[in-house]
């Protein structure tokens, strides 16, 4: 079988790409452009862990030290100064679970109305109201936990062991209220993304709505849920100003909901100004930074495996 | 089989139980703002100098969370547009492609106090420019970059294929297709990302605190245009206590009786902007859709 020959050599019909055509400036420009972001990340990567590790390589705290319950930063005479880390670290995990765990139910509820039952005018209330909840700056969540949530606890709950109102159940609470939006919205583009065909397959079974949703929405929808739930979690672990307005600020490892305690981010937040670039106390709000840093990495790489393998299960 | 019914009417109700609840608590929110503002929200509070003595107002702290705004946008929006054009129609699947993405999702998940720190470390110290909203809006620029990039790549690959094939088959060479055909179409939602971009910066403090400063701001000197002065509020290098960091800083300067009506009210004002963006972005977005679709 022979190809058909053009009458005329194909190179002659392209004309040779010109000077300007073959620099292909926008495409240059663009590329360092979106390059630009690597160049940010490897500065971040590289200045935070400088001075996250300064504690170590400068101040010569051994690093068995940061995983100590006591924090006592400033040397007196009577004793030295300890740099034990983990009150932060525990109180950060313990807001980020608690937090979750309220909001999730609410959250994934509200997703799974707004996929599944929703009639269009309720969907045209809750769509409009996720974005404004959205847009809600976390220091006005703070605000509003620092003279309303705090105040009602300390009054109303005095008898259960909030006597100053500064708890984790409060830090939770506000953070339960601003991963509310982040949860729903990734949650819902999961429902929303299951097949229409299913829903009909086993509707025409007979069964009834909620079965429908608990059978066959709901598993096939399980990792987009799931991957919500942890960005949810990530802001949570995240977020500082909320959290700091209303946790209390007390470095000590929680054992009740009622307990002032602080997180990495409260810390950093309070300490910062208050200390001096290159000593031993500075340096441990860094160590706390890389932590945070490292922390948000792992989320992003959990994430990644969590949204990579298809999610086609029958 | 009436258990199942029951169950499922349960479910509805409990759905619906849901939905209510979190619209009642945002009606709640803004409620309690407007009415804990009520009295205090004037047009003298938006326009006048913070003062330890009275109520006062937010004049120079509004002015500045205007000021980094735009300085934010101004870097942010050319950049990421570029950058979200070279993801949507140059990259190839590679690996200078995955690194990039990685990148941006990364820096999009880092703590904002942790940009904030990198800021006081790069932007504060190590160029010994002291707090300055150049400082603050380059930190902003850290992770609303990534952001921009995204949603300028996602209103660009929304555009129909045909609308390039069509620009092509004209003789049309790749960039002047992306200028005259994609970009104009892409437009409603760049817009829309711009603005919700523009929502974020406004309410952003954790990345501020530390970068563009902690000062109250008073009788700013409009008149003075010396943009290389640190005193004059139109400078870069002056230092800009944003609306949200004062609102932070109220808490930290115990509840006073003033101090508790200017943060409530200062909270109203971030809130209502915030809505004011929200609003827009849908409108105008909506707006540019039909004149695109319609011209």
């Amino acid at each position: 079988m022979t190809t058909p020959t053009l009458p005329i050599a194909r190179s002659r019909l392209r004309r040779s790409l010109g000077f300007t055509e073959r620099l292909d400036v926008p495409r240059r420009l663009s590329l360092a452009a979106a390059a630009f972001v690597v160049l940010m990340v490897g500065l971040l990567l590289s200045f935070i862990t400088w001075n996250g590790v300064q504690l170590f390589a400068h101040s010569g705290v051994p690093l068995s030290e940061i995983f100590s319950g006591t924090w006592h930063p400033d040397p007196s005479t009577q004793s030295a100064a300890i740099f034990g880390l983990l009150p932060f670290i525990l109180g950060t995990l313990f807001v980020m679970v608690i937090a979750a765990l309220i909001s999730m139910p609410l959250s994934v509820g509200l997703a799974l109305f707004m996929a599944e039952v929703a009639p269009r005018w309720a969907r045209s209330i809750t769509q409009p109201a996720m974005e404004v909840f959205v847009g809600i700056p976390s220091v006005v969540y703070g605000w509003l936990g620092l003279t309303v949530l705090v105040p009602f606890l300390r009054t109303n709950l005095h008898d259960l062991g909030f006597t100053v109102g500064f708890s984790l159940l409060a830090g939770a609470l506000v953070l339960s209220l601003m991963i509310l939006p982040t949860i729903t919205s990734v949650a819902l583009d999961a429902f929303v993304t299951v097949p229409g065909e299913m829903r009909g397959a086993s509707l025409a079974l007979g069964t009834t709505r909620w079965q429908t949703i608990r059978h066959v929405v709901l598993p096939a929808a399980r990792s987009g849920v799931i991957t919500a739930v942890v960005l949810g979690m990530m802001r949570a672990a995240g977020e500082a100003l909320a959290v700091q307005m209303v946790i209390g600020n007390r470095p000590v490892i929680p054992t009740s909901l009622a307990q002032p305690m602080t997180t990495l981010t409260s810390q950093i937040t309070l300490d910062m100004g208050n200390t001096v670039n290159g000593e031993a106390w500075n340096e441990a709000l860094w160590t706390m930074g890389l932590i945070l840093l490292l922390i948000s990495l792992g989320f992003v790489v959990l994430v990644r495996r969590l949204s990579r393998p298809a999610k086609v299960k029958p | 089989m009436t258990r199942t019914l029951w169950a499922d009417r349960a479910a509805t109700a409990v759905l619906w139980a849901i939905a209510v609840f979190v619209v009642a608590i945002l009606i709640a929110i803004i409620g309690h703002f407007v009415l804990a503002s009520i009295g205090t929200l004037s047009l003298d509070f938006v326009t006048q100098d913070p003062s330890d003595v009275a109520i006062g107002g937010v004049g120079p702290v509004l002015f500045n969370s205007v000021y980094v705004l735009v300085l934010t946008l101004v870097m942010t929006v050319p950049l990421g547009i570029l950058g979200g054009i070279y993801m949507a129609e140059y990259a190839r699947e590679g690996r200078a492609t995955t690194i990039i993405r990685f990148c941006q999702e990364l820096i999009s998940s880092v703590p904002s106090i942790v940009v904030g720190m990198f800021g006081l470390a790069l932007f504060v110290s190590a160029t010994h420019w002291g707090y300055t909203a150049l400082g603050g809006s380059l930190a902003l620029l850290v992770f609303n970059l990534p952001l921009m990039a995204r949603l300028t790549e996602q209103a660009i690959r929304a555009v129909p294929e045909d609308e390039r094939h069509g620009s092509l088959a004209l003789g049309a060479t790749k960039w002047h297709t992306i200028r005259h055909v994609v970009l104009p179409i892409a437009i409603p939602g760049m817009v829309t990302g711009v603005i919700l971009t523009a929502g974020r910066i406004f309410g952003e403090a954790a990345a501020l605190i530390f970068t563009s400063g902690l000062s109250t701001p008073t009788s700013y000197n409009y008149a003075n245009l010396n943009l290389l002065d640190p005193r004059s509020p139109w400078s870069p290098l002056h230092p800009a206590t944003t609306l949200s960091v004062f609102i932070w800083k109220s808490n930290a300067e115990g509840l006073g009786l003033f101090v508790r009506q200017v943060a409530d009210s200062s909270s109203a004002l971030l809130v209502i902007m915030v809505l004011v963006f929200n609003l827009s972005a849908r409108g105008l977005g909506r707006l540019l859709q039909r004149r695109v679709t319609g011209a």
